[in-house]
């Protein structure tokens, strides 16, 4: 069976109260075309793990990017070691998000970016957990248990195992192997290894063959549908340099 | 009032901290400024995955910035023979396996080289802990960069932490727009001071006792 399809095609699999796992550290990496699909999609109480959350600085949405937090309200919980930014988290999303944590519909649980990782490549492992000698004794050690092995006190961290992750990649193959581009690769090869099923965006789809395998960073086993971003989307190949004038021009308006 | 260390001196200052062969990681905030005095030969990591990145791309020169070039403050960088590319959880494994001689920001530091980098308002409100508690418990050196004071005057190198804790005991050298302190098993030694000082001076901004170095000096550029 054919990996390619359309975006919303691949968010067919998608259920109410799900955990998805997507990658976010600015625009490059993180699957903004199929943020769009997800909210087209229309389920609610999710689970959502991020390494950032981070919302767009003002000038971006005007011009047609997702920003990542459009999903906060089909959300029931967010686990995250980073939700907004200095300055850049806006005061209305700042009071939408203590709203609905004061109110009890959205639960946020905070991590590390080192023990977010861990606890999905756990997951991908098929490990029971694992002892993190990080955060100990601070306010992510809060209600977990405590053990000191060696000497040396842990914290226990419970395995992460989405049910759906969301990722990009520069390229495909049609067999779904990955190659990545920089800094863009981020948590995307962990979260496809650790979700049930995953679904990657990507600038361009190629033929088996075409994609060197000493430099795939993710095999296709974990990647269970390739969605192309369309030429006409702000997001695709073809519109890579307009993305990036859009980038530019946000930010010397903004002066920084 | 004497004059303190501008951030760019107590960046220049820490960057000294810095030798050719290190690998080391900088944190956004004060100690990215140190990213533009790293010697040849050492090597800057961005936790979002890139060794040995070449010089941030200013605002000036747009043209050459790259979508996917992007350090963990979200500046742009541009390419440098010998870098390299990897995934978080690669990124992670070389900042909790000590190899990383890593600059933090912080609120506190306490006698015992406790780390404070969050306040208590930030913490309530919503995590923005990213990978600051995994650089502090994992650096194979840790150097903190802070004010000395804050700006009601009260002292950030305290005898205990008084806001939440990042990591124990991780810290190995503080420097502040005030002095170069080191934390050692018997206590924080006083180092260097600011240019104009005394240590009786600094001592007199600080809540931790310091105790002096044999060789204690005025901080050099």
């Amino acid at each position: 069976m054919s990996k390619i399809c359309t975006a919303g095609e691949a968010m067919a699999i998608v259920d109410d109260g799900d955990m998805i796992a997507a990658h976010n550290w600015g625009i490059s990496g993180s699957p903004g075309y199929l943020f769009r699909a997800l909210v087209e999609r229309g389920v609610k109480d999710l689970t959502l793990c991020i390494p950032n959350l981070i919302p767009l600085p003002e000038g971006f949405v005007e011009r047609g990017l997702t920003d990542p937090t459009i999903l906060i309200p089909q959300l029931k919980k967010i686990i995250s070691p980073f939700i907004g930014a200095r300055g850049i988290l806006s005061s209305i999303s700042e009071t939408f998000l203590s709203t609905l944590a004061k109110e009890g519909r959205l639960e946020i649980e905070t991590s590390t970016h080192g023990i977010l990782m861990e606890r999905l490549y756990a997951g991908a492992m098929g490990l029971g957990g694992i002892y993190s000698p990080v955060g100990v004794g601070t306010i992510i050690a809060k209600s977990k248990e405590k053990r000191t092995i060696d000497g040396v006190g842990y914290i226990f961290e419970k395995p992460l195992r989405p049910d759906v992750g969301l990722i990009k990649a520069d390229k495909a193959d049609t067999l779904g192997n990955l190659v990545y581009r920089g800094s863009a690769r981020g948590a995307n090869p962990v979260i496809a290894m650790a979700s049930k099923y995953t679904i990657v965006e990507v600038f361009d789809v190629v033929e088996p063959g075409e994609l060197e395998p000493e430099m795939i960073v993710t095999p296709g086993v974990f990647v269970d549908r390739v969605v192309r971003i369309p030429d006409e989307d702000v997001y695709s190949g073809k519109r890579r340099p307009e993305l990036m004038k859009i980038l530019t021009e946000v930010m010397l308006a903004r002066g920084g | 009032m004497k004059d303190r260390l501008t951030e760019e001196l107590l960046a220049m200052r820490a960057a000294q901290e810095i030798r050719p062969g290190d690998y080391c990681n900088v944190g956004v905030g004060l100690p990215q400024l140190c990213a533009s005095h790293v010697p040849t030969g050492a090597i800057v990591q961005a936790e979002n995955g890139t060794l040995g990145y070449g010089p941030l791309v200013g605002l000036d020169n747009v043209d050459e910035m790259d979508l996917d070039f992007i350090d963990a403050g979200g500046s742009f960088f541009t390419t440098a023979p010998g870098m390299a590319f990897f995934d978080i959880l690669t990124s992670f494994v070389m900042i909790r396996s000590g190899r990383l001689k890593s600059f933090l920001g912080g609120l506190q530091v306490s006698e015992k080289g406790d780390l404070a980098i969050h306040s208590l308002s930030s913490v309530d409100k919503f995590p923005q802990i990213g990978g600051s508690m995994d650089l502090a418990w994992g650096a194979k050196r840790l150097i903190v960069l802070m004010t000395h004071n804050t700006k009601d005057g009260v002292s950030k190198v305290v005898k205990k932490l008084t806001l939440p804790v990042s990591a124990r005991a991780c810290v190995d050298l503080i420097i502040t727009d005030l002095a170069v302190i080191e934390v050692t098993s018997s206590g924080l030694m006083l180092k260097e001071y600011a240019p104009g000082w005394t240590p009786h001076e600094v001592q007199a901004q600080t809540d931790a006792q310091l105790i002096l170095a044999n060789n204690v000096k005025e901080i050099e550029f």
